[in-house]
């Protein structure tokens, strides 16, 4: 199999000397949805920005689809889509003008268009509100359209970044779902940036972990997850019967008050045999590791943890003050 | 093929959003009036137009550089328009697409000029009220000025704006192009009453052949040949179009 991405040694070192990207290679696989986890300032929009021909790299080289970033840029932009950290869309369009302008700018045939476009604004179930203008719509909508934009030349590659960003639980769950019907469907590979371990755990094959520039761990979420050591069950129990837990996949045991931490190996399999030995449950509380856990556990560091620029909410606003 | 529906795409969005946002027309229009029917009038009987078109109306002397002044400004600020894509990040979605860069630049240049071409429609008509006669001729002749001057001004706006982060930081630096230009090139006054320190300025200002040009067609008083404003104007937006789309290869998203 030919991989559909293959970096290089990749670095970005931008006007400052910031090192953005530090040194990334990697293979990404035809049909993989492949993760890139980090917190904010990591480094995973430059990258993407690199493989999408928007960023020239300081150093190293990359290829997507078996086209060159830098001197094949043409055909990699033909055949990738992207959305953006932030919306891009033009909010004095529609979203069916939006869609339309699209099409034009990547040469979809006349005679496919139309129907293009409607089978894609109904998969966003953006059918209804596709003749109003973007403006309108909140953040959630906006960044459906731009899942379906992204879709409209039939890319073999698409670029997610932070495709949740800022939106509440509901839209989330909403684009969660569209992602996952993608992958079904469509014979395409697929490169999420996220800083929500919950997402790279729902949505992808594999996951790197990456922090300032560099790729600190690579593997699937469950590998990643286990080598964190695992979920941790927290029970409200008064009398537990500690001694009926000395299990093979319990790596750890810990008492607080009247709470009782245990550290599961795939606790999903085990939680109803744990449940029926340990005795009295009052309340059950099933912890899987975040990012933070994941991250703390390669680096050694917490996470510089503020709140996440851009996304769809501030920046709407922004952009509409004015013009 | 790609290339041309991309353009095509390019202009469309540009002028969908000129016939949305109807206060641009409005407010490119406000000034030219003020300019012909108050300054004009209150300077008619001050003003003697000598030479070629002796004993003139002056404002029909002015209509002419009036015109070129609305072409020139809404063609200049339109550069304004790249960076506002870049801030609502539209840009990203256009520097991505598979088209050539120069198709992006002037799919942009053609956005401007249709504002501009469909503004001084307008202004020609408001000259009926000052009394120019049109002829078939002398029309397809004015709009070859404008579309130049046009193409040459847009493009000019554009390149600023490609280096431009801020929207005020463009309108000031725009600012600084706009107005000597608009105020070098002869559109209210004739040439041949500045010293000659200035007149070197005059001729280096590429507005002076468009007005020149234009009142040679309309009004018969050009002080030039026009195979000569032609030249030197279509010379000034071929410049423009080549460092434009160099411009655009170099831009940052
Ligand atoms: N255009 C730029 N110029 C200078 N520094 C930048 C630029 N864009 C990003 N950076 C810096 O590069 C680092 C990585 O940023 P980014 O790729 O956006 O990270 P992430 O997407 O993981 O949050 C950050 O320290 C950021 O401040
Ligand atoms: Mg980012």
């Amino acid at each position: 199999m030919r991989e559909t991405i293959r970096i290089e040694d990749l670095r970005k070192v931008y006007e400052g000397g910031i090192k953005a990207v530090d040194g990334v290679s990697l293979e990404i696989g035809r049909g993989e949805v492949f993760g890139l986890l980090g917190p904010n300032g990591a480094g995973k929009t430059t990258l993407l920005h690199m493989l999408a021909t928007l960023i020239r790299p300081t150093s190293g080289s990359a290829w997507v689809n078996g086209y060159h970033i830098v001197r094949e840029a043409h055909k990699v932009r033909q055949s990738i889509g992207i959305v953006f950290q932030d919306p891009s869309s033009d909010d004095l369009l529609t979203g069916y003008e939006n869609m339309k302008l699209h099409a034009l700018m990547y040469g979809v045939p006349r005679d496919v268009l139309e129907d293009r476009i409607s089978r894609l604004l109904r998969l966003v179930e953006m059918e209804e509100r596709a003749h109003d203008l973007v403006r309108h719509y909140s953040g959630g909508m906006r960044r459906r359209l731009e899942l379906a934009r992204g879709l409209l030349h039939s890319p073999r590659v698409l670029f997610l970044d932070e495709p949740t960003l800022g939106l509440d639980p509901g839209s989330r769950e909403h684009v969660w779902g569209y992602i996952q019907d993608l992958v079904k469907e469509r014979d395409l590979s697929i490169i999420i940036t996220t800083h929500y371990m919950e997402e790279a755990e729902r949505l992808c094959d594999r996951v790197a972990i990456i922090d300032m520039g560099r790729i600190v761990a690579l593997d699937t979420p469950a590998k990643l997850k286990e080598r964190v050591g695992g979920e941790v069950l927290k029970l409200k129990i008064r009398n537990p019967r500690l001694d009926r837990l000395k299990k093979g996949y319990i790596k750890k045991v810990e008492t607080k008050g009247d709470y009782l931490y245990l550290t599961v190996e795939d606790a999903g399999k085990h939680l109803q045999e744990i449940l029926a030995e340990v005795g009295e449950v009052e309340s059950v509380e099933l912890r899987t590791p975040t990012l933070n856990d994941v991250f703390l556990h390669y680096t050694g560091r917490e996470i510089r943890e503020g709140p996440p620029e851009g996304g769809y909410g501030t920046r709407i606003i922004r952009a509409r003050a004015g013009r | 093929m790609r290339e041309l529906s991309g353009l095509y795409a390019l202009w469309l969005r540009e002028f969908i959003v000129f016939t949305r946002e109807r206060s641009r027309i409005a407010s490119a229009l406000f000034t030219p009036l003020l300019w012909l029917f108050i300054f004009g009038t209150a300077l008619k009987t001050k003003v003697t137009v000598t030479g070629a078109g002796a004993g003139m109306d002056y404002r029909l002397f002015i209509f002419p550089g009036i015109l070129c002044m609305v072409v020139l400004f809404t063609s200049l600020f339109f550069g304004v328009y790249i960076v506002w894509d870049r801030k609502i990040d539209f840009l990203k979605e256009v520097m991505v697409a598979p088209l050539r860069r120069t198709t992006i630049f002037m799919g942009k240049v053609l956005g401007g000029m249709t504002d501009s071409i469909i503004e001084s429609v307008v202004i020609l008509g408001m000259g009926i009220f000052l009394g120019v006669s049109y002829t078939l001729s002398s029309l397809a002749t004015a709009y070859v000025f404008i579309i130049l001057l046009a193409v040459g001004m847009v493009s000019l706006g554009l390149i600023i704006g490609s280096r431009m982060e801020s929207p005020e930081g463009f309108g000031m630096v725009v600012s600084f192009v706009a107005f000597p230009m608009f105020f070098l090139s002869g559109a209210l006054y004739q040439v041949e009453d500045l010293p000659p320190w200035l007149t070197f300025l005059v001729y280096l200002d590429p507005v002076t052949y468009a007005v020149d040009g234009i009142r040679g067609a309309l009004l018969g008083i050009g002080r030039f040949p026009l195979a000569l404003d032609f030249a030197l104007l279509l010379l000034y937006a071929a410049a423009m179009v080549v460092a434009g789309s160099y411009s655009f290869r170099r831009m940052k998203v």
